[in-house]
Order: structure tokens, then C-alpha cells, then sequence
């Protein structure tokens, strides 16, 4: 008989609060991220999902309760205490935000001279292995202004993968993209997974991408966690809120 | 009730500014006492506000330096005391004219570059994006902006200084015929090292002043585009007139290290 050890949590928040221009935003939400697992959490426009990914590297504080990150209490950290936590998380965000003032080789290279690589020729290689991986091997000389949408999204991505962290954030990973790209950065979510044992937590909308990927999901709703299971779990779920969401659904007439 | 209310808010908004510009600038001395200085960095700054801040500051200096000797002279001209223009035009260029210009100048190109740079950075998740990456904004974005400025400010106004002496000495001894022996003797006998000092002081307090008041309204800018308009013009403003305050209070406090005319 073999036994399997629980899995370990990587992430907890509990509780969180928070409200901007005075609307309560997030309104105790709690969730527990398990090592190695990929979680992918779902929620209308507009509902908080960006934000509460904010909280998970310290972007933003909460008013109340609190973040977890490997053992470690990160609300109310300042900022320079925050850098060390940030080491080793990775976070993809909603439009890229690449530095418009660099090369695409310069931005994916930053997190790696920010943290003391002098070895120009080392640096190429990992460029080029980190754009080969999103299909963006090629493009190292341009600027992020003559790139698309889902090109400076690929290009963040490897910016982000580049020095290798124990859990990545995605704020919307697969939006704006086509069809098969997006298919092909759902497949590197789980290689990366897989082979590096990476924590994901990922924010969409995309429900195709959330069954290729997820381990669990949570659906947030009206500031809280409404739903947390896996995959067939949301599939069978019959709660209206979570129907709609799965079947995208209004209920408005045509 | 409501005008004594209105200026009693006015106040704290301001103290609460000045709080935050002072938040900033100790930011900025941890992050340097920590080492994070990037010398690439500052070495492109220094291009950007320094090197490519020059041609505005020589022109905005000759021109200052040539229209002051020719109101000057033709006041002194009446008295016939014409060989007294160089000095008073060197003095004045060193104690006021040219470091308030050249700030007033700086602050408008480098202070609104700076704001606006950092502004479409905060607007478009850049500087979040940073913070994800581990590096602290302040530590990369400011510190080589602040010491860049630090080394580039005296230096353009000395430059500004320099070529105002040198047009006024120019304008006055070729075309309004004031003899250039004692144009010169006047001159070098009444400027000295003490009134270098507070110029190169004056500019480089300026320019700490243009860098703390463009990095603040740049890294806090709101509301996308409007915002940053709206941040790369009050920084604009905002550095102009603190130029002008501060440096009402620094001749003030200079005078008595340095006096004029000792």
C-alpha cells in the first residue's frame, strides 16, 4: 500500500479585503495554493480577479487579512523586504508591460543582469532558449512598439520564465491571442509544470484554457470564493452562478 | 467659515506634498547607502539631462548675459561708469541669473521628459512590472536620474555662466566700445570664488529639486494619458516655482557663508 504525502501549500490567503475609490472590491477572500499545482481562478470583468493576483506578490496591500507565501505573512511587508519574496515568483501581466525602452533581448535579459549576470554570451543562450519556448526565436532586435498584442504577451512570458521561479502569476495568459498560440502557451503552463514543478496561478476567462490547464479551480463572486474544486467538479456542478459562468451565459434577450 | 477651511486644507495638501517629496528623497538615500547604484545607468542620464540639456542652457546663457550688459551699460553709460558692467553682470550672473535660469530651463526639458518618461511607465504596468522583477523603482528609475542631475547641474550652469560672461564681455567691449582692459580688471576684481560657490551650490540644490518633484508626480501619475499630461505639466510648474522659492531662501542662507562683495 503506498500513502502519498499531502501536498504542501505554497500560498494561503486569508480573508482579504480590499476597496478601491470605495467600492469593496475583494470581501474576505480566502484560497489555498498547493505546491507544483496549477490553479486557475475565474470571475466575471471587473470582479476583483487582477487584483487579488496583485496581493499574491505584493503589488498591492490589503485593507484586511492577509498572504501567505510559503510560510511567510507578505501583507504589510515594505518594499525592499518584498524583493526577496519576488525572487521567486514570476508574474505575466494582463498587456505585457514590457520596457518600451528596450530591445525585446534586453527586456527578457533584465531579470537576469538585475540579478548580476555579466556574461554576455550566457545571456544570449538564455535569451534565445526563453524566446524559442514562445515561439518568438527571431524577433530579439526588435522594440516591444513594433510588436502585437499576443507577441509582446509571448515576449513577457519569457521575461518572466527566465530566471526559472518556483510559482508564476498569469493575468490573463491566453486573452487577445489566437487560437493556436494560445493552445501553445496553455501546453507551456503544463510543461512547465510538469517538468519544473512550477506553482501557476492563472486569472481568465477562457474556459477551454482552464480545462487544458487547471488542477483546481476557484470562481470568484461578489468579492468571495464562491466555488474551489477541480475540473469535473465545475463540469458537474449545478449551481446556476457557476453554470452560467461555464456555458457563458446572460440570460439577456437577443 | 468656508475660505479659512479651504486654506487650512491648501495647507495640509502642501505639507503632505513636501512629506511625500521627503519620503522619496530618503527612499532614494537608503537605496544608495544600500549600493544600488547602476553606473550604466547614470552614465545614460548623464547624456540625456546633461549632454543633450546644453545647446537650450548656452543659448538661454548668451542671450541673458548679452541683454543684461546692454541694459546695464546703457544705465551706467548715463553715470559714466561704463567699465563697471562686467562686474556686475559676472556677479549677477554667478549669484542668480544663471543658476535660476538654467534650472527654470532644465526643469522645463529634463523635468518634463522625466515626469512623462515615468508617467506612461506607471500608467502602462512598467513600473509594477519592475517591482515583479525584484528591482525597486526608486532604485532604477531615480537614483541614477538624481545623480546624473547631481553631476550634469553645476556643470550646465556653469556652461550658462561661462557664455553669459563671455557674450556681455563680447557685446559690451566690441559693439558698445567699453575698453576690455578695464572691462576685464573690473570684472575679475569684484567676482570671486565665493560667488562660483553659490552658483554651482545654487544649481546643484536645483537640480535636486527638478528630480524629486518630476520622479514624484511621474511615479504617482494617474488616469492614463490625461494623467501623465496633467503629471509632465505640474511637474513642470511645480519645479519652476519651488527654483524660485528655494532660492529666495538660498541666497538668504549662502549670503552668510558666502558674502557678496567682500
Amino acid at each position: 500500500m503506498t500513502t502519498h504525502a499531502k501536498p504542501r501549500e505554497i500560498i494561503a490567503v486569508d480573508n482579504l479585503v480590499q476597496t478601491i475609490g470605495g467600492q469593496e472590491i475583494l470581501r474576505g477572500f480566502s484560497l489555498k495554493v498547493y505546491e507544483g499545482e496549477t490553479l486557475v481562478l475565474l470571475g466575471r470583468s471587473g470582479g476583483g480577479k487582477s487584483v487579488f493576483l496583485r496581493h499574491l506578490i505584493g503589488l498591492m496591500q490589503p485593507v484586511d487579512g492577509t498572504v501567505t507565501f510559503n510560510g511567510q505573512n507578505i501583507s504589510g511587508l515594505q518594499e525592499r523586504d518584498l524583493a526577496r519574496v519576488r525572487r521567486s515568483m514570476g508574474m505575466l501581466f494582463q498587456n505585457g508591460a514590457l520596457f518600451d525602452s528596450m530591445t525585446v533581448a534586453d527586456n527578457v535579459a533584465f531579470p537576469l543582469r538585475e540579478r548580476g549576470e555579466t556574461d554576455e554570451v550566457l545571456i544570449a543562450s538564455k535569451v534565445q532558449t526563453a524566446l524559442q519556448m514562445v515561439d518568438l526565436h527571431g524577433h530579439q532586435a526588435k522594440m516591444p512598439v513594433n510588436l502585437s498584442g499576443g507577441m509582446r504577451k509571448r515576449v513577457a512570458l519569457a521575461r518572466a520564465l527566465i530566471n526559472e521561479p518556483r510559482c508564476m502569476l498569469y493575468d490573463e495568459p491566453t486573452a487577445g491571442l489566437d487560437p493556436i498560440v494560445a493552445d501553445s502557451i496553455d501546453l507551456l503552463i503544463r510543461r512547465l509544470q510538469r517538468k519544473l514543478g512550477v506553482t501557476s496561478i492563472v486569472v481568465t476567462h477562457d474556459m477551454k484554457s482552464t480545462f487544458t490547464i487547471a488542477d483546481h479551480v476557484a470562481l470568484l463572486h461578489e468579492g468571495r470564493c464562491y466555488f474551489y474544486g477541480t475540473c469535473d467538479q465545475l463540469r458537474a456542478s449545478t449551481d446556476p452562478v457557476i453554470r452560467d459562468f461555464v456555458e457563458g451565459r446572460s440570460h439577456e434577450e437577443p | 467659515m468656508a475660505p479659512a477651511r479651504y486654506v487650512g486644507d491648501l495647507l495640509l495638501s502642501f505639507a503632505r506634498y513636501l512629506g511625500d517629496l521627503a519620503l522619496l528623497a530618503a527612499e532614494t538615500m537608503r537605496g544608495i547607502f544600500h549600493g544600488e547604484v547602476r553606473p550604466r545607468l547614470v552614465v545614460q542620464q548623464i547624456y540625456e539631462v546633461g549632454f543633450r540639456s546644453q545647446l537650450v542652457v548656452l543659448i538661454t546663457g548668451a542671450f541673458t548675459g548679452a541683454v543684461f550688459a546692454t541694459q546695464t551699460y546703457f544705465q551706467f553709460h548715463r553715470l559714466q561708469m561704463d567699465t563697471a558692467v562686467g562686474p556686475v553682470v559676472s556677479v549677477s550672473m554667478f549669484r542668480e541669473l544663471g543658476p535660476v535660469l538654467c534650472g527654470l530651463m532644465v526643469a522645463g526639458r529634463v523635468g518634463a521628459a522625466m515626469s512623462a518618461e515615468l508617467g506612461t511607465m506607471k500608467v502602462t504596468e512598467q513600473l509594477d512590472a519592475l517591482r515583479a522583477l525584484a528591482v525597486h523603482p526608486v532604485d532604477y528609475l531615480v537614483i541614477p536620474r538624481f545623480l546624473a542631475m547631481l553631476i550634469s547641474m553645476p556643470l550646465l550652469v556653469a556652461e550658462c555662466i561661462g557664455v553669459g560672461i563671455l557674450a556681455a564681455y563680447l557685446l559690451t567691449t566690441q559693439v558698445l566700445g567699453v575698453s576690455e582692459a578695464y572691462y576685464l580688471h573690473n570684472m575679475l576684481h569684484f567676482t570671486g570664488g565665493r560667488d562660483v560657490a553659490m552658483g554651482l551650490i545654487k544649481g546643484m540644490v536645483f537640480g535636486v529639486v527638478i528630480v524629486f518633484v518630476s520622479c514624484h508626480q511621474g511615479l504617482n501619475a494617474r488616469e492614463g494619458a490625461v494623467g501623465v499630461g496633467r503629471a509632465t505639466t505640474e511637474a513642470v510648474v511645480i519645479g519652476s516655482l519651488f527654483i524660485l522659492v528655494v532660492n529666495f531662501f538660498l541666497t538668504m542662507t549662502l549670503n552668510i557663508f558666502f558674502p557678496a562683495g567682500k
